[in-house]
């Protein structure tokens, strides 16, 4: 079973469907709800960047699993210039527009991992992961559901 | 007005109960909608309660600020109720910054507040 969920970016109402989704899944992955807050709050900034930036886009959140523990992965993607300077938009104060300029390293310190691969006149790509530490009782359900 | 977003007016205050997520255009709605009537009714409070939003990012928080910068041109005080506890949480590890905002935990408190000020 997928629990892959793929979002359009095309306009500023797609924000909040991406918002929801984001939190659906993350429920649904166990999460509490204040790491559900923190994900869906990442995803706003960056399907926002898109928006601004760029026009269009689209977000994939999908499930990771690990032994020890599992996660959320959001990827970010756009066909736009690219982000010059890397370095500068992660930084806080940068002059994004319609925001606070904290838009990006907001995103970055809201998520576990994040990645941001730029390419001029091609595109970005903002991979970033929320993990969950399984506890003992959830692995042995788990190994238990396995056996055929 | 966005639909999403209950305006009431109260001797002379306004209380915007936002009812659901909005989306950015919604929110710059609200911002220009909440200048617009200070001048019609002489009011001098402005809660906005956000008790609704799951998610208050970047984008918001700057919206929110500048419905109390603006209204306080204009001769009134603005008080937000209704932060949730997660999205404070995520506030705080955002570094999003609220001041100069007024906040109160519930809408009573904010009309106290208010009143007191008067």
């Amino acid at each position: 079973m997928t629990h892959e969920v793929l979002v359009a970016i095309e306009s500023d109402g797609d924000l909040v469907e991406a918002r929801a989704a984001a939190r659906a899944l993350a429920t649904r992955l166990g999460f509490s709800r204040t790491d559900a807050t923190l994900i869906a709050t990442a995803i706003s900034e960056v399907a926002r960047n898109i928006i601004v930036h760029v026009g269009t886009g689209r977000i994939m959140m999908s499930p990771l699993e690990e032994e020890m523990r599992c996660g959320l992965q959001v990827v970010a993607e756009d066909k736009g210039a690219g982000i010059r300077d890397v370095e500068a938009a992660l930084h806080d104060g940068y002059a994004g527009r319609g925001g606070l300029g904290l838009g990006l390293s907001g995103a970055k310190r809201l998520m576990d991992d994040f990645d941001i691969d730029t390419k001029m006149d091609r595109g970005t790509r903002v991979t970033m992961t929320k993990w969950r530490f399984r506890d003992e009782l959830e692995r042995m359900k788990e190994k238990r559901q396995r056996r055929p | 007005m966005p639909h999403r977003v209950a305006i009431l007016a109260q001797d002379h205050n306004l209380i915007a109960a936002i009812q659901s997520d909005l989306s950015d255009s919604e929110v710059l709605e609200l911002r220009d909608d909440l200048a617009e009537r200070i001048g019609r009714r002489r009011v001098r409070g402005i809660v906005v309660d956000v008790t609704a939003l799951d998610v208050i990012d970047s984008f918001v928080a700057r919206a929110l600020r500048e419905i109390a910068v603006l209204a306080r041109l204009r001769g009134a005080e603005t008080i937000i109720v209704g932060i949730q506890p997660d999205v404070a949480i995520a506030m705080v590890q955002f570094k999003l910054n609220l001041t100069p905002l007024r906040t109160a935990l519930d809408l009573d408190e904010a009309l106290g507040l208010l009143e007191c000020a008067r």
